[in-house]
């Protein structure tokens, strides 16, 4: 039980770490090795070589840092932009929420990963479109879970309280808002990253995501597939890492609900 | 009832109407000109403005926005940039295999998750639970696109049992749906597994037990029934994410549905036919939710009474 309890930090951390400093280490993701072709793990290459004879582990490391760029920054542009929007259109009310909420409906009836799909179609290949079409897709449910919470706590004394003391909106919303806000969407921040590096991986799965050179494990997926029976490790190690890491966030966020003492998703 | 029914529609109609906007206004959006792809860069002037007139495309976005609601209520939804044909028949001729793989994950996701769902719950804390909530937490963690590369490994390549790709004979069905079912039927057990959990400290559960009902009696009877009730919206909400994965199945096995078709499509730049499969896609999920909501309904009188005030 105590493994299972470090277990996830340990992989979370280690993606981490790959992703910030993995430029630091010793790697030549894009060396071709003519010889070594599709060759299994080796002293040299622990996990063998892709069809160019480039080291998998170094290009498992580049995938790395793609996937957690990927979803660092959809969590971050879906975060404050649907945290905004949700906010503001409980704690405006009026025809401004009547918008909003519409738009959150529209969005939500398109299911998310084959309008993120559509987008990065039609905007072309790439990291950075990548991450647009993911937040166009992310932030609603930021904003649907900031407009519930937001409604339940406008009525509240403490808010009352400041709205007759005369309290500037801004500062209401910042200061007696937002903080009681934030566990719940941290919480599904978390859950989100884990959706994102799924999604990433999925979009360059289908050559949408990011170019050769470049890796992401979808890619790498994409590119073992071909030679399974040869060569299964191009194929198990990229998806691995891609389970491990969703795993361990999503085994984090169910601690970090559990802790903040969440009650339920989307609600 | 018909009250309800008829806000309920109404509420999706202007869902739909919002959806074809969004879908509309992305593609139309992005840049790039589809003019210039269907003839090229070298071509004369006059035949790109002439090409340029014959699509529609010269006039204003609203125009070009009022014509496509007006098409679509012909059900026509244009024709393909490719090879000219109208996008109805194409997806006339994709939309049996997409149904048909669906309603197979559907499936496979059920066999999965009630029998997982009920042990867990009826056997809390033991190694069963522990396994079936493990199995579920790895359903939604291992991506289809991964999953499905290992069936085919294992099963076609290894095995020979099943064909690796393409859709010839039932068998072919089997690993697609797998791939896609096998996600909602982690999501689905847990789900079941909660839901059980509430009903059986029911007083009804505890009468049922008192009348000295046998376990199975109890559990399938009186639980089981009151638990599937949340689990009902819970599948038309998963419903999306299935029609979503689709395109990713589809395009790992060859399978010749909608997503495939989406897939194709966005490589050849053919935005006429983008545009159609994410609005079918978006709108059969759409109603699908609404069918949810009206046999929820149905079965639990509290919702459609409370919606009527």
């Amino acid at each position: 039980m105590r493994l299972l309890h470090v277990f996830p930090l340990l992989v979370v951390t280690g993606w981490l770490l790959l992703a910030l400093f993995g430029g630091w280490l010793p790697l030549q993701p894009d060396a071709i090795a003519l010889d070594k072709i599709l060759q299994g793990p080796e002293r040299e290459a622990w996990l063998g070589y892709d069809d160019l004879g480039r080291p998998v582990w170094d290009r498992l490391v580049m995938g790395a840092q793609t996937s957690f760029f990927v979803a660092l920054w959809v969590m971050l542009i879906s975060f404050v932009l649907g945290t905004a929007i949700g906010t503001l259109s409980a704690w405006l009310g009026g025809w401004v929420d009547l918008v909003v909420v519409r738009l959150i409906d529209v969005f939500l009836a398109v299911p998310g990963i084959l309008l993120a799909i559509a987008l990065a179609g039609v905007m072309g290949p790439g990291l950075e479109n990548v991450i647009i079409a993911l937040s166009m897709v992310g932030w609603v449910g930021y904003a649907r879970l900031a407009r519930a919470q937001t409604l339940s706590l406008k009525h509240r004394d403490h808010v009352t309280a400041a709205v007759s003391l005369g309290v500037r909106d801004a500062h209401i919303v910042r200061r007696h808002l937002l903080p009681l806000l934030s566990a719940p969407l941290i919480v599904e921040a978390t859950f989100g990253i884990a959706g994102t590096v799924i999604a990433e991986a999925g979009l360059s799965f289908l050559g949408l995501g990011v170019q050769p050179p470049e890796a992401s494990w979808g890619s790498m997926i994409r590119d073992g597939t071909r030679y399974m029976l040869v060569a299964p490790h191009l194929v198990l190690a990229p998806g691995l890492a891609i389970m491990l890491v969703v795993l361990s966030v999503n085994l984090l966020g169910d601690r970090l609900r559990d802790h903040l003492d969440v009650r339920s998703r989307g609600t | 009832m018909l009250h309800y029914l008829l806000s309920r529609l109404f509420a999706a109609s202007l869902v739909l109407l919002g959806v074809v906007c969004l879908v509309f206004f992305l593609i139309h959006l992005v840049p790039g000109d589809p003019v210039d792809m269907m003839l090229g860069e070298a071509a004369r002037p006059a035949d790109r403005e002439a090409l340029r007139q014959a699509l529609g495309l010269d006039q204003p976005l609203l125009a070009q926005l009022g014509q496509y609601l007006a098409g679509l209520l012909r059900l026509d939804l244009g024709h393909s940039l490719h090879d000219q044909r109208a996008i109805a028949d194409i997806l006339a001729e994709r939309i049996p295999a997409t149904v048909e793989l669906a309603l197979a994950a559907l499936l496979v996701a059920l066999l999965i998750a009630v029998p997982l769902g009920i042990l867990a719950a009826v056997r809390k804390g033991s190694l069963w639970d522990h396994l079936a909530m493990g199995f579920s937490l790895a359903g939604v963690s291992i991506p289809n696109f991964w999953m499905g590369p290992l069936l085919i490994l294992v099963f076609s390549l290894w095995l020979g049992w099943f064909p690796v790709s393409g859709r010839e004979g039932p068998a072919s069905v089997v690993l697609p749906a797998l791939t896609l079912g096998s996600a909602m039927a982690a999501i689905l057990a847990r789900m079941i597994r909660s839901t059980l959990l509430e009903v059986l400290h029911e007083d009804y559960v505890r009468t049922a037990r008192a009348k000295g009902l046998s376990e199975f009696q109890v559990v399938v009877r009186h639980a089981l029934r009151n638990a599937l009730l949340p689990v009902i919206t819970l599948l038309g909400l998963q419903l999306g994410t299935l029609l979503g994965g689709a395109v990713i199945t589809e395009t790992i096995f060859s399978w010749p549905g909608v997503g495939l078709l989406t897939i194709d499509a966005i490589h050849s730049r053919d935005y006429p036919v983008v545009q159609a499969c994410v609005l079918l896609i978006s709108v059969s999920y759409v109603v699908v939710n609404v069918l949810t909501d009206l046999v929820y309904a149905w079965a639990d009188p509290r919702i459609r009474l409370g919606e009527g005030d």
